[in-house]
């Protein structure tokens, strides 16, 4: 039994890894490399030959549901202030596993009663483990999880506490990263609109 | 009636033939039986003589502070297939005791040892009733309820304000270095000898049997906590003659962080992305135990696509621990990174189609009770198609050619680490070994949980137990694994993918449950408590890792010392989940 043909028949395995990959660096040419289907080639189940994303040069495309920190997300004004979609609920502060999240109302300067908008919008970011819950159960679509993976810092003692401005985002930016889940909600969004017009205008005749 | 209906459930009626030992467990919400812990062992040895219940699952403590009780849950099974048999021992809080299992069920040994490291249980007659997570200059038994860390908040979880008056600060600035540990009463870490270190020792010297012919030492030799073989750090106190293991003593814990106590404080929901990070490269078959347990005592139905997309998602989970194991396998028989690298090709492949529909390539924290976090995104399904019906199925049967056939390997891993069937049963090992020792148990089969009913596939067994048959049964489980997919994804039922709205406010009731699912590693089970509240009462992991190595020194005993490395890496432990 041990005539070593099974050693040959396995090395005939490495040697067709070895011939495949200069096959294909041949046979697709440069746009292998540093081009967008060339990384779409290796990352897909046809990918034959060598296998590897030469990162930072390339990067890996992220999917849409990819999950990396959470942002928030805000609308731009008249006057070109940020209006956070944020209405300070504290539910992903309630829902946050490892309690990463530390939200303060707005209070009114003038009557003290509170606004339905943060203060303070603090994020741990060494503590938050990317779970994605905040975003999961916000109910005003506020919070996000962001794509943006490269955050690495000289200093974690300063740089690693993400205030309300640091985590604030454009709901444009939100529209490129995630399309669809931008299409969906905002469909959702209208609906729950006009179903409220639907049910306020009754009531509208009335002088 | 609750005394049919626990008579119902097992088939068995432990009351009545030991009237004086045995009652019935009749809270709400609990079943089986309370043992009076004096008549333990007989009772245990009726149920496994008897009753054929002869495979011990999962031994925990749990810890009623209110009623000053503490309590020991055993859960029986058959290893021919079937129900749980629960019993319980309750003991006073003062001082829990009872008498040890280790003389009727091997695997009782480390569990037992956790339980006293933990809750401080003793266990009388148990052979080496040591620490097994935590170290000895730890003061207290964390899992008690009226023990707190250092680093102590709040009792539950959502915490009321972890930053009061705005001021945000790191907590490692609350308690700086020294302020941060305590230590039992007495002790100094400065001029700490290793007492635990010496009894280990001790233990092991105890093999050296007197020897006939040339006079030769024994030697002590540590291998790890660093070492590239242990895929962790994990260290095994090997006793040698010559090159031959006569005694080893694996020694966990190293990444011990008490995931039990954390998951006491979490809510039920805030566990799931926990768990994730339990056997950190099978998450999702993670996430599975877990919401199955919650959803049993919530009485909650996932949906039909849901359950398919759970399976699916298992099932790859499946496929990439075990094709890492074979890898890494190669590796520790000196093959570096050849084996290794192509089966991370494919794994990459799985986890990318992970980081699609989950979002995460690793902590994917998917499930949810009743359901499943979001339908598969846009271009998923093909992915899935080609990844089930093409790519996999493909390269499956390149490693076969690459690696079965192999004289190297054939020479180096048949007849190693064998493991008997009835060995196997006593020590409560699970998975592919249990499966590689001739034993046909398969949760999937033996105790059917989700939709596994509905597909079609084989339970692999394998005849000789050794290192060689587990390789070739994780090998074969993968093609069945692709079958379940293929079957799955070709009948993928369309509809809502969560039962009800989604909230992160869970109703569980008072009572317990245990969820049990087949891990790639082997039987991953959680028993969980709740008191009606928001937050678990109780929440142990039945880790399989932890649980198969307490059969490493069967295997490795007569072994040579280099054999022991391979033994290990067929057990393919993960020490995330091995120490917790």
């Amino acid at each position: 039994m041990s005539n070593g043909t099974g050693i040959l028949r396995g090395l005939r395995v490495t040697f067709q890894h070895f011939i495949d990959t200069y096959l294909h660096d041949i046979r697709t040419g440069p746009k292998r490399y540093h081009s967008k289907e060339g990384i779409e080639e290796r990352t897909s189940g046809k990918a034959k030959g060598i296998f590897t994303i030469q990162y930072p040069e390339e990067k890996m495309p992220v999917p849409e549901e990819f999950r990396y920190l959470p942002f928030l997300v805000y609308e731009r004004g008249a006057n070109g202030e940020k209006k956070y979609r944020c209405t300070a609920c504290g539910i992903c502060a309630k829902v946050c596993p490892p309690q990463c999240i530390y939200i303060t109302r707005m209070v009114d300067s003038e009557t003290g009663k509170p606004i339905s908008s943060p203060a303070e919008y603090a994020i741990d970011i060494d503590i938050c483990m990317n779970c994605g819950m905040c975003a999961e159960f916000c109910p005003f679509d506020a919070i996000k999880m962001d794509h943006d993976y490269e955050i690495a810092s000289y200093d974690r003692t300063i740089h690693h506490l993400y205030n309300k401005e640091k985590l604030g985002k454009p709901v444009e930016y939100y529209k490129i990263i995630r399309p669809n889940n931008f299409a969906k909600e905002e469909a959702i969004r209208l609906e729950k609109e006009a179903a409220k017009a639907a049910a306020k205008k009754p009531t509208a005749p009335n002088p | 009636m609750s005394e049919q209906l626990a008579f119902t459930r097992t088939g068995i009626n432990l009351a009545s033939q030991f009237p004086e030992w045995v009652t019935v467990d009749s809270r709400p919400g609990y079943q089986g039986w309370l043992i009076k812990a004096d008549h333990l062992i007989d009772v245990a040895t009726a149920i496994r003589d008897q009753y054929g219940y002869d495979y011990l699952s999962s031994i925990t403590g749990v810890d009623y502070f209110p009623d000053n009780l503490m309590e020991v849950v055993y859960h029986f099974y058959k290893s021919t297939g079937g129900g749980l048999l629960e019993c319980k021992v309750q003991l006073t809080r003062e001082h829990p005791s009872l008498p040890t299992l280790t003389g009727l069920f091997k695997g009782a040994e480390f569990q037992e040892r956790e339980a006293w490291d933990l809750f401080g249980i003793e266990f009388a007659n148990h052979p080496d009733l040591r620490r097994i997570l935590l170290w000895d200059g730890f003061a207290g038994f964390p899992l008690r309820k009226d023990w707190k860390e250092t680093f102590f908040e709040e009792e539950l979880k959502p915490f009321k304000n972890r930053w009061p008056e705005g001021k945000i600060e790191r907590i490692e600035d609350q308690k700086p270095f020294k302020e941060n540990v305590q230590y039992p009463a007495g002790f100094n870490p400065y001029d700490w000898d290793t007492q635990s270190d010496a009894r280990l020792y001790d233990l092991l010297r105890k093999v050296q049997q007197p020897q006939e012919g040339i006079k030769t030492d024994r030697v002590i030799v540590n291998l790890g906590p660093q070492h590239p073989s242990t895929h962790g750090v994990f260290r095994m106190a090997a006793v040698l003659d010559g090159e031959t293991i006569v005694g080893l003593k694996p020694v966990v814990g190293y990444l011990h962080r008490n995931h039990e106590k954390i998951g006491e404080r979490n809510t039920f929901l805030q566990n799931i992305p926990f768990t994730d990070r339990l056997d950190y490269i099978s998450s999702m078959s993670n996430n599975f135990g877990y919401v199955l347990a919650v959803e049993k005592m919530m009485g909650v139905q996932p949906t039909e696509r849901a359950d398919y997309l759970r399976v699916i998602m298992a099932e790859f989970t499946r496929i990439s621990s075990h094709v890492m194991s074979i890898g890494f396998l190669l590796n520790d028989l000196g093959a570096f990174f050849t084996p290794a690298l192509y089966t991370l090709e494919e794994r990459e492949l799985i986890i990318d189609l992970f980081e699609i529909v989950s979002g995460s390539r690793m902590m994917c924290n998917y499930f949810r009770f009743g359901g499943v976090a979001r339908d598969l995104p846009e271009g998923a399904l093909e992915k899935i198609r080609d990844l089930a019906f093409e790519r996999l199925p493909r390269k499956i049967d390149e490693i076969d050619r690459y690696l079965t056939k192999n004289e190297i390997i054939q020479e180096r891993c048949e007849g190693v680490g064998v493991l008997t069937p009835e060995e196997a049963i006593n020590y409560s090992v699970s998975g592919p070994i249990l499966r590689a020792s001739g034993v046909p148990y398969d949760i999937r089969r033996a105790d059917p949980y989700s939709v596994y009913e509905r597909f079609d596939f084989d339970v692999i067994t394998a005849v000789h137990g050794d290192v060689y048959d587990r390789y070739m049964v994780r090998l074969q489980e993968i093609r069945q694994s692709l079958r379940i997919i293929q079957q799955a994804v070709n009948n993928l039922p369309e509809g809502p993918i969560l039962n009800g709205k989604p909230t992160y406010q869970v109703k569980v009731p008072a009572g317990e449950g245990y969820g049990r699912v087949e891990s790639p590693k082997g039987e991953l089970g959680y028993y969980l408590v709740s008191n009606g509240k928001s937050n678990p009462w109780r929440y142990h992991v039945r880790a399989p890792s932890f649980v198969n190595i307490t059969s490493l020194e069967k295997m490795c005993i007569g072994e040579k010392i280099a054999d022991a490395v391979i033994i290990l890496g067929s057990i393919d432990i993960v020490l995330g989940e091995v120490d917790r």
